[in-house]
């Protein structure tokens, strides 16, 4: 079964079935992984969803759109592979990728 | 940047920034006698009429005696099933547009392409001569900048080492409560708390916490702005002189220190003097006094009115305290809950800038739009059971009071550590906390907030 897997930042592991055409957040969310808050529910106006996405797989995400892009520059855990799982939509071609949480959701 | 901002940040190389401010004083006093002043509405205390017997087009929910007698409710009920966009005409703060569904304030708040956030977030303009410039009424690239600048100091990793510190510190006032008692809680709790609070944050001399929750309640409390009560100028005059004073010489302080040698510390002004955009800040007056001015105003009527709030909600819903006694785990999805009840600022505003169609009107560019995350936190579309205070409640954390987008509270992190501090605290110590009368509420449209709550606590045995 096709599934991604989130790491918590005390390494902890999480691995869930993919749902096409769910986002990333509705898949954690609904499997419970701990460290991610989605206040929001999916607006990409809170910031509270923010994962790290493996260098091998950013490209395959997605485009980085203008307002996740201000709501993740808000964060200072923001790295270069940073994005919001709710604008990431799940898909069996990320079948295998990881994602690790930071410590903190802002 | 304005001609009257240019000039204050020129003259403020050569003039300490107090005696500005008594210029600016000694200005308005010579317009007042010669052109006259801007008129400052008054606001006389009258019951609040019965929203059923208005027109739609009567109904004014500027009216800053709204949370005071408790009636808000069923006027903004009113709007969201009649008149979720509705227009006001003709309100002692001039014509503005209320939205009061949750969708419709999430979008509001997020297109800030759409909807400027300058040059202030209340309803009514900054009062003349202290036209304050800060962050959360700056729209971007501006805004950006100078947000980055100062929230590290609220970011989760600085808080882990602040913990301890927090709760030595609500410990210690929690020990010292009387027993059996009636008190104020506002004043001895939440006034207290939330005082240290800020003189942690800032590392303001602890002694003279108190000015800061003066001046907190000053600035958030004028009458041009929201209703409030502090309408004496020159007492106004008088605090902005003394803020000013005060918070140059703690900027100088530890500019001396941290040119010394010394180590940097957390607190907010050395996160300043540590950032390349904000290091120079003191040679900027307006958005000096501007952002401190948001940071304590953010961090004092907030927390405390819902430490007030969680106590009288549990009050309301016994068997809501008799669960959480039975299962202090649920503390953090409570305080969202708090958070979500209370709504301790009701609106935040915006200003269109072009015409936007929303709810089947047209906001025309030029138009105040206040977002009222206390009606959207009550939105029967949205929440179930919205009026309820279910301390267990699915989805808790998805609540409007810290706004979304790009303003989203910055202190949201450190406002849950401290009320969730609070309560774990308390269950230890306490048995009940019961509300003594009905608790008397602040007169504003902007604070949904408490001056007075008598309770009386019972030791746990």
């Amino acid at each position: 079964m096709p599934s991604i897997t989130f790491v918590e930042h005390d390494g902890t592991e999480h691995a869930v079935a993919i749902e096409p055409g769910q986002s990333l957040m509705q898949l954690a969310t609904d499997n419970m992984i701990p460290g991610i808050d989605a206040d929001c529910g999916g607006e990409c106006a809170c910031g509270t969803c923010h994962v790290i996405v493996g260098a091998q797989w950013f490209e395959q995400t997605g485009r980085v759109g203008d307002d996740e892009r201000q709501m993740l520059e808000m964060t200072p855990e923001a790295e270069a592979n940073s994005r919001l799982a709710c604008q990431i939509e799940a898909s069996a071609s990320l079948d295998g990728m990881i994602v690790r949480l930071p410590e903190f959701q802002m | 940047m304005s001609l009257y901002s240019f000039a204050v940040n020129t003259t403020a190389r050569l003039i300490p920034m107090h005696w500005q401010i008594e210029g600016v004083e000694a200005l308005l006093k010579l317009k007042k006698r010669t052109i006259g002043e801007r008129p400052v509405p008054t606001f006389v205390e009258t019951p609040v009429a019965d929203v059923a017997t208005l027109k739609l087009h009567e109904i004014d929910v500027s009216n800053p005696f709204l949370f005071r007698q408790n009636q808000w409710q069923a006027y903004f009920k009113r709007l969201r099933d009649e008149a979720p966009v509705h227009f006001q005409k003709n309100s002692p703060f001039g014509p503005f547009w209320s939205v009061t569904r949750y969708d419709d304030i999430v979008f509001v708040d997020k297109n800030h392409e759409l909807f400027s956030a300058e040059p202030i977030i209340f309803l009514g303009d900054r009062p003349e001569g202290l036209a304050l410039e800060t962050f959360i009424a700056m729209d971007p690239p501006k805004h950006d900048v100078q947000r980055k600048a100062v929230q590290g100091v609220v970011a989760p990793q600085n808080l882990k080492q602040m913990e301890a510190l927090i709760r030595a510190r609500a410990a210690e006032v929690l020990d010292g409560l009387p027993l059996d008692e009636p008190f104020d809680w506002v004043q001895k709790v939440s006034i207290e708390l939330t005082g240290r609070m800020l003189a942690t944050l800032l590392d303001f001399p602890y002694e003279k916490r108190h000015l800061l929750t003066y001046w907190s309640d000053l600035i958030g409390g004028m009458p041009e702005t929201t209703g409030g009560e502090y309408g004496d100028k020159q007492e106004i005059f008088a605090a902005a002189k003394d803020m000013s004073r005060h918070f140059a010489a703690l900027w100088y302080d530890k500019k001396a220190r941290k040119d010394a040698g010394e180590a940097a510390s957390f607190d907010l002004i050395s996160l300043m003097q540590n950032s390349e955009d904000s290091k120079n800040l003191i040679e900027r007056p307006l958005e000096f006094m501007g952002n401190l001015s948001l940071l304590i105003v953010g961090g004092n009527d907030t927390t405390r009115n819902s430490m007030t709030g969680g106590v009288l909600a549990l009050n309301e819903n016994p068997a809501e305290f008799a669960k959480l006694k039975a299962n202090p785990a649920l503390i953090p999805n409570m305080v969202s809950e708090i958070i979500r009840w209370q709504t301790p600022l009701a609106y935040m505003r915006r200003v269109a800038k072009q015409d936007v169609e929303l709810g089947g009107q047209t906001i025309k560019k030029g138009d105040k739009v206040l977002m009222w995350y206390v009606s959207g936190n009550r939105d029967e579309r949205k929440i179930d059971q919205p009026d309820a205070f279910i301390i267990d409640r699915k989805g808790a954390r998805n609540h409007l009071s810290f706004g979304f987008g790009i303003h989203r509270c910055m202190g949201n992190r450190l406002a849950e550590m401290q009320l969730r501090i609070l309560w774990e605290e308390l269950l230890k110590r306490f048995d009940s906390i019961d509300v003594v009368g009905e608790p008397e509420r602040v007169q504003s449209n902007f604070v949904k907030g408490y001056s007075r709550m008598m309770v009386k606590l019972r030791a746990k045995t």
